[in-house]
């Protein structure tokens, strides 16, 4: 893969931070206590991995999407869980002001957040609402110059976190998605409260819980974009969000093929290296080749969006296989590492549980083939 | 105040190999990165930046044009402006041309208040080129430094020694050479990198440096290479530390990680 001077120092900026920072000792520490420590987090806002594709007018670094690419992947190679604070204020939660939001909001909102000062979560899924998040149920009544806000969020990465939230509500019940706005709040406004913390099987130290929101007073300025056009917003958020998880998997996935193929080499039965039978040897070409497959489709997803080119399709193409592909390869790592892959201590026992998620959240895989069907007949 | 600082491209020798039979270094498809002495000599140049208003922080080199590349690594961590020192005829210098060639360069550059410079680059580990551009541009310098401070316009110097420390005060402009134990240097950012590619890179040749050919590069250079020869390699080793308890925790552990145990 061909990369630019200016992606390559980008690439190693973020592989040299990984490298350094998250050592078995760092990760193995926010596996047991499940926090991501403050001080590692300000010190990815100063490397400015939190504003990469944000213009640099409003604090961001002013890179494209293959930059934002080539950091998630970096990151995810050394930790999953880290690259998911990566992502929010990249992608899903800064997205909806990034995409919708006045100068006023984005100055309030979006600065802190890049600069790690405030934390941001993006609020879309309900109780009853997941693949199909437009039966939500939430409200939001317009009163003078404010609105009511009353319902109930879920699965909301890094919700006990935040210091704010986008949220998404219906302002006109009767009219389907059209009816949906959006709206940022303060998660310390009263009636604005969290569910307990989930007991989540990976991506453990991003604290992901429930927003109940009872009677909640937002002042009509923190309507983010035009009433009923909140549906459109969420779509053109994930819509490239997705590029992001892709690049999540075939972070993990190249964590995980570098770890099988150390392990092969290392590890000794029948008098030799088990990396000398085949059976394990085409196990790595596989996995190595499917990667590089994942990792050409999500390359050519964010160039595409660099390039202004409609890449709803080929995002969707990128986040299914890769995620697919990522959750194939760290199986694999997996049974090459044996009965040691089962045992916590190694990495790929963590990168296992870690990718299960991919396939499913920011649209499962069976949303995106939805996604790329409907493209393919349209 | 104006600082340079001196900086070379070295290839990454924890990724070197060595050809068995004919004992020379192998480095084809050997990653090029910043000398670590040189970065904590530019993160000590950065630290003024960050804590004094009016520092402008330039870095300088004498290499190839893919020099480049490092210096807008400079660049990123927070360098102004970046300076490189390029022409077929400064090739094949020894520590010697190599002095000469900076130091004209750093003239041209002018105004300079503090030079720093890493203490030795890890590919010929001569430390020579410092205090040598210092003796030509007729400064003080001080060698290994791992403490500094600015103090009523004077530089406050922490001096390493084999057994034990020297504190020098030093008049500027002067030129002090960077050990490990200075600082440890910043990450880049991505907007450091952005930015650095925006910026130009000024390349200066023998003619902008006004020096004859035959005072540079491999015609300037009394050194000359009798004969490179490998010591035997020694097994990595790795030294386990922490309390009594946290040490037999560690060493159970990587013995474990081995499949020794």
């Amino acid at each position: 893969m061909f990369l630019s001077e200016k992606h390559t120092l980008i690439q190693k900026l973020a592989a040299d931070f990984a490298a350094k920072e998250f050592t078995k000792e760092f990760l193995d520490h926010v596996e047991e206590s499940e926090v991501f420590p403050e001080e590692m987090y300000q010190k990815m806002a100063k490397a400015g991995f939190f504003g990469i594709k944000v213009p640099k007018e409003l604090g961001g670094a002013g890179a494209d999407n293959l930059a934002y690419v080539l950091v998630m992947e970096q990151i995810a190679k050394a930790s999953g869980v880290a690259s998911i604070y990566v992502s929010s204020p990249n992608s899903l939660s800064g997205g909806p002001l990034l995409l919708s939001g006045t100068d006023e909001q984005k100055d309030k909102y979006l600065r802190p957040i890049i600069t790690g000062e405030k934390k941001l979560c993006f609020a879309l899924t309900e109780p009853g609402a997941g693949s199909d998040a437009g039966s939500m149920t939430s409200r939001a009544v317009k009163n003078g110059d404010h609105y009511i806000l009353n319902g109930r969020k879920t699965f909301i990465t890094m919700a006990p976190l935040a210091d704010y939230a986008i949220v998404y509500a219906k302002t006109d019940p009767t009219a389907g998605t059209r009816g949906i706005s959006a709206f940022i709040i303060d998660m310390k406004w009263p009636g604005v409260s969290c569910g307990k913390p989930e007991n989540k099987m990976g991506v453990i130290g991003c604290a992901t819980s429930d927003i109940i929101m009872e009677d909640v007073k937002v002042p009509v300025e923190n309507l983010l974009g035009e009433e009923g056009k909140g549906f459109v917003n969420a779509m053109k958020t994930l819509d490239i969000g997705r590029i992001g998880v892709a690049a999540q998997s075939i972070g993990v996935a190249g964590g995980a093929l570098e770890e099988a193929i150390r392990y092969s080499k290392e590890r000794k039965q029948f008098k030799r290296r088990i990396a000398d039978f085949q059976g394990i040897s085409f196990m790595l070409a596989e996995m190595a080749t499917k990667l590089e497959a994942a990792k050409l489709l999500t390359y050519q997803a964010a160039m595409m969006k660099d390039a202004n080119l409609p890449a709803s399709k080929e995002a969707s193409m990128a986040k299914f296989f890769a995620s697919e592909v990522c959750n194939e390869i760290c199986a694999k790592a997996v049974q090459i590492h044996g009965g040691y892959g089962f045992i916590k201590e190694y990495k790929v026992e963590r990168m296992y549980r870690d990718c299960r998620v991919f396939t499913i959240y920011e649209g499962t895989s069976q949303v995106q083939q939805m996604v790329i069907a409907g493209q393919l007949l349209k | 105040m104006k600082i340079i600082v001196c900086v070379k491209q070295v290839p990454d020798t924890n990724e070197v190999k060595i050809d068995p039979v004919k004992g020379t270094l192998i480095r084809e498809g050997v990653p090029s990165i910043l000398n670590p002495d040189d970065a904590n000599a530019l993160e000590e140049a950065l630290k003024l930046k960050d804590t004094y208003d009016d520092v402008v922080v330039d870095v300088i080199s004498m290499g190839p044009p893919q020099a480049t590349y490092m210096l807008r690594e400079c660049l990123a961590m927070g360098a102004d402006n970046a300076y490189l020192l390029s022409d077929r005829a400064f090739g094949g210098a020894d520590t010697c041309a190599t002095s000469t060639t900076l130091a004209e360069g750093i003239k041209k550059i002018g105004d300079y208040d503090i030079i720093f410079a890493g203490r030795q680059a890890i590919d010929g580990d001569t430390a020579q080129v410092g205090p040598q551009v210092a003796q030509r541009l007729d400064i003080p310098v001080v060698t290994y430094v791992q403490g500094f401070k600015i103090e009523n316009g004077k530089a406050i110097v922490n001096r390493m020694m084999e057994d034990g420390y020297e504190e020098i005060e030093v008049a500027m402009p002067c030129l002090l050479t960077a050990v490990n134990e200075l600082n440890v240097p910043r990450y880049m950012s991505v907007n450091g990198i952005v930015t650095a590619y925006e910026k130009e890179i000024k390349v200066w040749n023998h003619d902008d440096l006004q020096l004859d050919p035959k005072d540079c590069g491999l015609n300037a250079s009394p050194t000359q290479v009798f004969r490179s020869f490998t010591p035997p390699a020694k097994g990595k080793g790795e030294i386990v530390s922490g309390t009594e308890e946290e040490v037999a925790r560690n060493l159970v552990n990587k013995l474990k990680e081995k499949h020794i145990i």
